[in-house]
């Protein structure tokens, strides 16, 4: 039996991984893909403390698994079908098998939240994007729209003006949301264009995308853009299927944990995008990785007392 | 990985349309974070689906043509062929046993 199992692979559970690995215990990471998280569609970080001109998030990424492997965190490739919380036992069923656990680490993240709306689903893989440092390249010298007004948005934007002739940022405020440095730089970028107050009611095209149908939410009026990419940043929902139902989540799904990440069941913990919170960011995934992985530690102790 | 194939627009038609045994060619390119985060599937895959499945690569980057071709605007994409055909396409990182799941559909 494990000591921890830590689902997920992005910052928190990296993080996590390299505490739990740092205090001798038997842990264990599970990903469901390569490690790496959302942090691998960031082309540049320069918010994450320690490099003052900033870092790739291949980077940043290949760093962070390089110390937690250091101290032998082992990282296994798995995609976890379902997990069994009701026992002193925690069960994680993947599909080689079944894993057993005293305590685990939920660092599963979250996903791109999609519109929507009509066309989206069917053009998605033909013009509708939710990565754009992986698809920008396609659509040099041609108008795109980018949905959204927070940090990710804009950040998206001012990437895709590398490649694109124009950005129309189509937002549903009259205002962005995103931190003031980057509206700064959106606001100074001539290939963007601001439409706001407007959210997007269908996506046109059939064997990619041709235009977005907008409307205006304070007057009302329909109005169309033609576009052959539709960028999509409009936040994100929690990866929590696997235990909802077994702790306690929020109206949003997302976990809710006391003060040292303990979920509502005992011998669980959550850190990282799928926790209930105001603010996601790569240093808060960190912070609460390594604060979880010690409550853990704690939890693991006691476990070992209790026989 | 000497079972990972990389295909070129030049060999693309000799190597997986003309394929005599099912093929499926994942879309990459070196700027692509998720494109990463699905690779080692894939290359396991060439070593375990060897001899039945041919399991190639192609970067779009220095191959502009074939995604073209194919209409492919999101990377990473997997195309699925069966007897020159596209049979499925998988667009995004999806884990390992979803891709096994629809390679198998194809055997």
């Amino acid at each position: 039996m494990y000591d921890i199992i830590i689902i997920g692979g992005g910052p928190a559970g990296l993080t996590a991984g390299l505490y739990s690995a740092r205090a001798r215990l038997d842990v264990l990471l599970l990903e469901r893909l390569a490690p790496g998280g959302q942090v691998l569609t960031t082309d540049w970080v320069e918010n994450y403390p320690g490099f003052p001109d900033g870092v790739s998030g291949f980077e940043l990424i290949d760093r962070m698994k390089a110390q937690a492997e250091k101290f032998a965190l082992r990282i296994q490739t798995e995609d976890v079908s379902r997990v069994d919380l009701s026992g002193q036992k925690k069960v994680v069923y993947t599909s080689q098998g079944q894993l057993e656990t005293k305590a685990i680490i939920l660092a599963c993240g979250a996903t791109w939240k999609k519109l929507g709306i009509e066309g989206e689903e069917d053009l998605i893989g033909r013009g509708v994007s939710f990565c754009a440092t992986c698809d920008g390249p396609f659509y040099r010298d041609q108008e795109v729209a980018v949905i959204g007004g927070g940090d990710t948005a804009v950040e998206e934007a001012l990437f895709l003006t590398r490649f694109v002739s124009k950005v129309y940022l189509i937002h549903r405020r009259d205002e962005l949301r995103a931190t003031k440095l980057l509206q700064e730089r959106a606001m100074a970028e001539k290939k963007i264009e601001f439409i706001w107050d407007t959210v997007p009611q269908r996506i046109l095209g059939h064997d990619g995308v041709e235009a977005i149908e907008l409307r205006n939410v304070k007057t009302g009026s329909a109005s169309k853009k033609d576009v052959k990419g539709v960028f999509v940043f409009i936040g994100t929902i929690p990866n929590t299927e696997l235990v909802k139902g077994q702790v306690e989540l929020d109206e949003n799904g997302s976990v809710i944990t006391d003060n040292n990440m303990e979920t509502s069941v005992p011998g669980v913990f959550a850190a990282g995008d799928l926790r209930s919170k105001l603010f996601r960011q790569i240093s808060t995934a960190v912070g609460e990785g390594a604060a979880a992985s010690f409550a853990a530690e704690k939890y693991v102790e006691n476990y070992k007392e209790r026989g | 990985m000497g079972d990972l194939l990389h295909v070129t627009d030049e060999n693309f038609d000799k190597e997986i349309i003309a394929s005599d045994i099912p093929a499926i060619v994942d879309f990459w390119a070196e700027w692509c974070g998720p494109c990463k985060m699905v690779a080692p599937a894939v290359e396991q895959l060439a070593e375990e689906y060897k001899g039945k499945v041919k399991v190639a690569k192609m970067d779009v980057d220095q191959n502009r043509a074939t995604p073209a071709r194919f209409g492919i605007r999101n990377i990473p994409t997997l195309m699925l062929f069966k007897g020159g055909e596209v049979a499925q396409v998988i667009v995004g990182a999806q884990p390992k046993n979803y891709i096994e799941g629809e390679l198998k559909k194809l055997l």
